[in-house]
């Protein structure tokens, strides 16, 4: 099977403060990764790590087969193919929603205008918001904005997608229409790295589950192991609170 | 107080003088724009030479009266180069005070801009640079325009006291309107009307840029309501 992320002894530091302790992550094509753990356990930054938004401190970040922690790594031709979902959605407001999703694509020089409109319209009808094409995000509900979001980082034709709790900041009647989005996508294929707290989602969805505490992964397993059958103190506690 | 003497005399003069005025503002607004922006990129690179520079420049600019710096662009730089490079060097009036005017505009437009790209959310940048655009083309696409129209209200501030700051180059003999009423009231005495005349020239220009501020604001307004 073909290996999207290799991740080997990575370590993060924000001054003194060491937030992830040592990870190592295989990833491999089509794989739907959920990352779950407590505030503060370092899921964000790690996800972060994967696409250099964070330098890490020490160890090795490969994907796709590419070094990323290289000196004089090629980061904005690797991150054309590492799509990014963030909490806040981070919309461009001052451009509309097609603007929005055309605007990489055809900057980076991968389509043409008329090629990435095309595009634009074809995953807004994937997301369901064909109608929306023309509107600036500020219209937008946030559940509209974030699918926005993912319609987007796809236009780019990604190979893996990093999502860090992509529907927290949403009102809780719009958290099912942005992980059926998700959920289609990882029926389709994609390779998928999601930071949540929707455990059901994360159970449904998920091939592997990981948690994290502490700046490392306790666990890993299926979701079956995680949430039904494990071992470990600090998963049982964590789960406790959350279920 | 004679307002019809006054407009009968001296409206040719005044109009032409505020005309002046209003020349040499938008040539400075505009070279400061660019000086501005300029200075703020450097001012905010990674770059400490760059960043040197830029602190320099505002440096000198904020702390140095703007009559002081129209002598020196007037009178002594030229005596500078005159002695090092080419004898027959001379600015003039006109020359230099856009000099004045660009430089100090172009420093606190610098600022400005500053200000509005710093008020720009952090995830914008984050956002573009993850779908793989470089650092230079998510500025000018993302935060850039983000960053003007967040500064539209303090560049028109900037418009309004860099019109009101041509006044000051008087100082070195440009013709523009209190320059030309200096010498009308020389002769005619007529203070009152006079001054009041010329109030209500800067006042109205300035009533156009406040309206053109507002229009502006609103035209990029991206779906927001009101
Ligand atoms: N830029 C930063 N500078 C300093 N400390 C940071 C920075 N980013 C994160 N941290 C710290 O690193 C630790 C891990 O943060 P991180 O955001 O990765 O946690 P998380 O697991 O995503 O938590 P949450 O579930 O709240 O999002 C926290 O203690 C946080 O305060
Ligand atoms: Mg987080």
């Amino acid at each position: 099977m073909e290996e999207k992320v290799k991740v080997r002894g990575l370590h993060k530091y924000f001054g003194d403060l060491e937030v992830l302790r040592g990870i190592d992550l295989d990833v491999y094509k089509g794989d739907v990764v959920c990352i779950i753990g407590p505030s503060g356990s370092g899921k964000s930054t790690f996800l972060r790590c994967l696409n250099m938004l964070e330098q890490p401190t020490h160890g090795e970040v490969t994907v796709d087969g590419y070094l990323l922690t290289k000196k004089h790594a090629q980061i904005d031709k690797i991150r054309q193919n590492i799509g990014m979902v963030f909490q806040q959605f981070n919309l461009f407001p001052h451009l509309s929603v097609l603007q929005n999703i055309m605007l990489s694509p055809v900057d980076c020089k991968l389509l043409t205008k008329t090629e990435a409109e095309d595009v634009a319209r074809k995953l807004l009808a994937r997301v369901g918001l064909a109608e929306k094409a023309d509107e600036y995000p500020r219209q937008l509900s946030g559940g509209q904005q974030q699918r926005v979001a993912i319609a987007r980082a796809l236009a780019m034709n990604p190979d893996v997608m990093l999502f860090d709790e992509p529907t927290s900041a949403l009102d809780p009647e719009m958290i099912g229409e942005v992980l059926a989005v998700m959920k289609d996508l990882a029926e389709d294929g994609m390779t998928m790295i999601i930071v949540t707290h929707e455990m059901k989602f994360a159970r449904d969805v998920a091939d592997r589950v990981i948690f994290m505490d502490g700046g490392v992964i306790v666990e890993d397993g299926s979701p079956m192991q995680i949430f039904d059958e494990t071992k470990e103190d600090r998963t049982k506690k964590f789960l406790g609170m959350v279920m | 107080m004679n307002f019809t003497r006054v407009f009968q005399e001296a409206i040719p003069s005044l109009a032409w003088g505020f005309l002046m005025t209003v020349e040499i503002t938008l040539i400075s607004l505009f070279f400061a724009f660019f000086l501005g922006l300029i200075a703020c990129l450097f001012n905010t690179s990674k770059k400490r030479a760059l960043r040197y520079i830029a602190k320099f420049y505002i440096w000198l600019v904020r702390g140095t009266p703007m009559l002081v710096q129209a002598m020196f662009i007037y009178l002594g730089l030229p005596q500078l180069i005159q002695l090092l490079i080419y004898p027959d060097f001379r600015l003039t009036a006109f020359q230099a005070g856009a000099i004045v005017l660009s430089l100090n505009a172009g420093a606190y437009i610098a600022e400005i801009l500053r200000g509005g790209i710093q008020a720009v959310d952090p995830g914008q940048m984050e956002a573009a640079r993850s779908l793989g655009m470089s650092k230079s083309r998510s500025m000018y696409k993302v935060i850039l325009p983000q960053a003007l129209r967040i500064s539209i209200p303090s560049l028109v501030n900037q418009s309004i006291i860099t019109l009101k700051d041509t006044s000051i180059i008087s100082a070195i003999g440009l013709a523009e309107i209190v320059y030309q009423a200096k010498i009308y009231v020389g002769k005619s005495m007529e203070f009152f009307a006079t001054y009041t005349i010329i109030a209500l020239f800067y006042l109205a220009f300035v009533t156009l840029l406040t309206w053109l501020s507002s229009y502006l604001e609103k035209r990029l307004n991206y779906g927001r309501k009101g």
